[in-house]
């Protein structure tokens, strides 16, 4: 018995060292470094701080750009929410290929972080008959209003619970992350997630070098390798720093709101005071901090 | 020492064959080296040379792995009635059905690893070492009883082999708890595996609570389907001795899980298609495609007839005691929970996907190639554990037969397969 299990475990570290090996093949320390590094969560802020150094210099080598990658911590007393006017959105997709642009998604095999359905005006919020593949020359459309839907940061977000390595975790902002480095493309949380808001890199990700946005956070818009899960962070690169996220910047009709929950007089809080919001799928109790309502 | 001389003595039964057992084994090596350059591409180019997409994330691969461990939990549970009935070779049945089980808990693994986007991340999931998410995940259990069901049957085969091997008498207080420990482990795998899919509130085609006595139902008719042909091969060939009586209570019972299957899964269709809510959805894609989307419904259709001909081939006593008409019923019924863990559980609860919008999945051929890959490899490994039990179990091939030079006149010709 005794000794069928050291068998085993020897079995185990031959395993360890082949996977080591694989790794290493190439001759790559840097890959080496990267396949030991631990659960970013559970680094120590110089830890974390000399990671982000590595990565810049990395991307330089790579890329022959200047970037800056951050890893700024959530600011206390933030929780960061969202609304969006129903009543305003024409469905024009600004916002999916601003946040492409932003958060440097992968153009081929394509990633989009924000999907616009089209509904039907006589059906309401109806998902079964929605079109996400609406394509007439001009938007709106007689007869239907549109639906954008990306990650709805929930309070009690499955996908978090789901993950086998926790990879997955909400910030004390209310931001969902992935740490890109420990993931390890299961795609639980894929299959958790009930809003459609997460995506894999089915493929190697592409985006072109002049087109990278430069102002990076480690747990948002840095880029993604294949083989691992990403999604929408509300910007975390930007909204951390006191900016609005890139979809709320481009909406050309002001559809999109955003700010600090935790803030009495932010306009978020207005929203939520004046208006009548709605959250998607509600009876799944996922408690979205993305909220819709109609304005006017 | 003696572990060691236990090993080697397996290692060289497996190497001594007639030429039948040596063109299988060249014909898994085709198939294994076939599927393995499909795989490659797969490791070279990511998961997007299968089928899989955002809408359809997870597909044929998680669903070979359900079923897998379906085949699994069944083996070892096999137990139960030869206990209960007191078939005589019941040690055999035991030895037959954990080598089984160990076979398919390896090859469950390997599909876990061969779907996921970073398998040399796979120690991010190993206790100390990585932050496994115990006990929220459940895919943390499904790993955790998973291993410890592989171990532990690990050990009970490996431990009676090596008794029979010596000539020395088991422990009964150390192989009798073990054995009864592995059969709630064998539901414990399943449940757990069903679980798995259950409690997603958003993938609604799989948030109800007869998931898992659904999958225990199939597990139940797919599982004993093997080892009732293997046993007919064994008793063919070698001097294991099964009574005609056995083999039709193993399909007796088998009609029993067919049963409750169907039941289970009418009393499902009832509610969905009687109710009538827009979760009917998934059911309509399953069965007869929405649209023009109608692909999946031949993978469906398929294993409905399939399971159909064989519940009636094993219910009625006539067929189910003629051995053409079982061996037919056997296969069909292996087809039929096949296609349905492999297919039909999974795709419709991603089609249409969470926002409505459907994608159309079918496997992909490197998806097919890579489960060819597993399967013969699968297939290996048993033909080996096999070839090894049965000389040890049957052929007299002990410790003895390591030292000829002693008992020239007695020593026992190695079996053929
Ligand atoms: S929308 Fe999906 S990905 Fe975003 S927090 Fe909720 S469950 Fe997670
Ligand atoms: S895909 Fe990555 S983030 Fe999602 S559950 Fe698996 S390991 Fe966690």
């Amino acid at each position: 018995m005794k000794k069928d299990y050291s068998r085993r475990s020897f079995i185990k570290n031959i395993s360890l060292a082949t996977f080591a090996a694989l790794a290493l093949s190439g001759c790559d320390t840097e890959a080496f470094d990267e396949f030991l590094q631990k659960n970013f969560k559970t680094l120590s802020k110089k830890e974390k701080d000399e990671i982000v150094k590595n990565l810049e210099s990395k991307y330089k080598k790579k890329y022959g750009k200047e970037f800056h990658v951050s890893d700024k911590p959530a600011i206390d007393g933030t929780l960061f929410g969202y609304a969006l006017d129903l009543s305003r959105c024409i469905g024009c997709r600004r916002c999916v290929y601003a946040c492409v642009k932003e958060n440097n998604q992968s153009r081929n095999p394509q990633i989009h972080y924000i999907e616009v359905l089209q509904m039907e005006k006589e059906k309401g919020i109806d998902f079964a008959d929605s079109n996400a593949q609406y394509n007439p020359e001009k938007v709106p459309e007689k007869g239907y209003f549109y639906v954008p839907v990306q990650c709805q940061q929930c309070r009690k977000p499955q996908c978090v619970t789901v993950c086998p390595v926790r990879a997955t975790w909400q910030e004390p902002d209310g931001i969902v992350v992935v740490d890109y480095n420990w993931c390890i493309g299961c795609r639980y949380c894929m299959a958790a997630c009930p809003y459609g808001a997460r995506h894999f890199n089915w493929g190697e990700p592409t985006l072109p070098v002049e087109e990278i946005n430069p102002e990076m956070h480690y747990l948002g818009n840095r880029p993604r390798k294949k083989g691992v899960v990403e999604k929408c962070t509300f910007c975390i690169q930007r909204v951390r720093e006191g900016k609005y996220p890139a979809c709320v910047e481009i909406c050309p009709v002001g559809a999109r709101k955003f700010g600090n929950l935790l803030d009495p007089d932010s306009e978020i809080r207005y929203i939520l005071e004046n208006k009548r919001v709605l959250v998607l799928k509600q009876e799944l109790n996922f408690q979205p901090k993305f909220y819709y309502f109609f304005g006017i | 020492m003696n572990f060691i001389r236990f090993i080697t003595g397996s290692i060289k039964i497996v190497f001594q064959g007639s030429k039948t057992y040596y063109a299988w084994l060249i014909l898994l090596l085709l198939l294994i080296i076939w599927g393995g350059f499909g795989y490659s591409g797969q490791l070279a180019h990511g998961l997007i040379q299968t089928h899989m997409r955002d809408s359809v994330s997870w597909a044929f691969y998680i669903g070979n792995f359900t079923f897998l461990v379906g085949v699994a939990a069944a083996a070892v549970m096999l137990v139960i009635p030869a206990y209960i009935y007191d078939w005589k070779p019941i040690k055999e049945i035991a030895i037959f059905g954990e080598l089984l089980a160990v076979c398919s808990v390896i090859m469950c693994l390997s599909f876990i690893i061969v779907d996921i986007g970073n398998p040399l991340r796979f120690w991010h999931m190993l206790p100390l070492i990585g932050t496994l998410n115990f006990p929220s995940s459940m895919l943390s259990w499904d790993f955790f009883v998973l291993n410890i069901y592989l171990l532990l049957n690990l050990v009970v085969v490996t431990y009676l082999l090596y008794c029979i091997f010596y000539k020395i008498e088991y422990k009964k207080s150390f192989v009798l708890p073990l054995v009864l420990f592995s059969i709630p482990m064998a539901v414990a795998i399943h449940t757990t595996t069903a679980f798995l899919y259950n409690a997603l509130p958003g993938r609604i085609f799989w948030n109800s609570a007869l998931l898992a006595p659904r999958f225990l139902a199939s597990a139940f008719c797919s599982g004993p389907a093997i080892l009732l042909i293997l046993f007919q091969i064994l008793r063919k060939t070698t001097k294991f001795e099964i009574k005609d009586e056995a083999i039709w209570k193993i399909a007796e019972l088998m009609v029993y899980a067919m049963f409750i299957y169907l039941f289970f899964t009418i009393a499902e269709l009832f509610k969905e298609f009687y109710s009538g809510t827009e979760h009917i959805l998934y059911w309509k894609y399953l069965l007869f495609g929405i649209g023009d989307h109608k692909e999946i419904v031949l993978y469906s259709w398929s294993s409905i007839i399939m399971g159909c001909i064989a519940f009636v081939l094993f219910l009625i006593p006539k067929t189910r005691k003629n051995f053409i008409t079982l061996n037919i019923g056997a296969f069909l019924i292996y087809g039929s929970v096949y296609v349905e863990k492999g297919i039909a559980l999974i795709i419709p609860a991603f089609t249409p996907d969470v926002l409505g919008q459907i994608y159309v999945y079918t496997p992909s051929m490197t998806e097919i190639r890579t489960a060819v890959m597993i399967f013969s490899l699968g297939f290996l490994l048993f033909t080996f554990l096999s070839k090894i039990a049965i000389a040890i179990v049957f052929d007299n091939y002990n410790i003895d037969s390591l030292t000829p030079k002693k008992r020239l006149s007695k020593q026992v010709q190695p079996l053929i397969l």
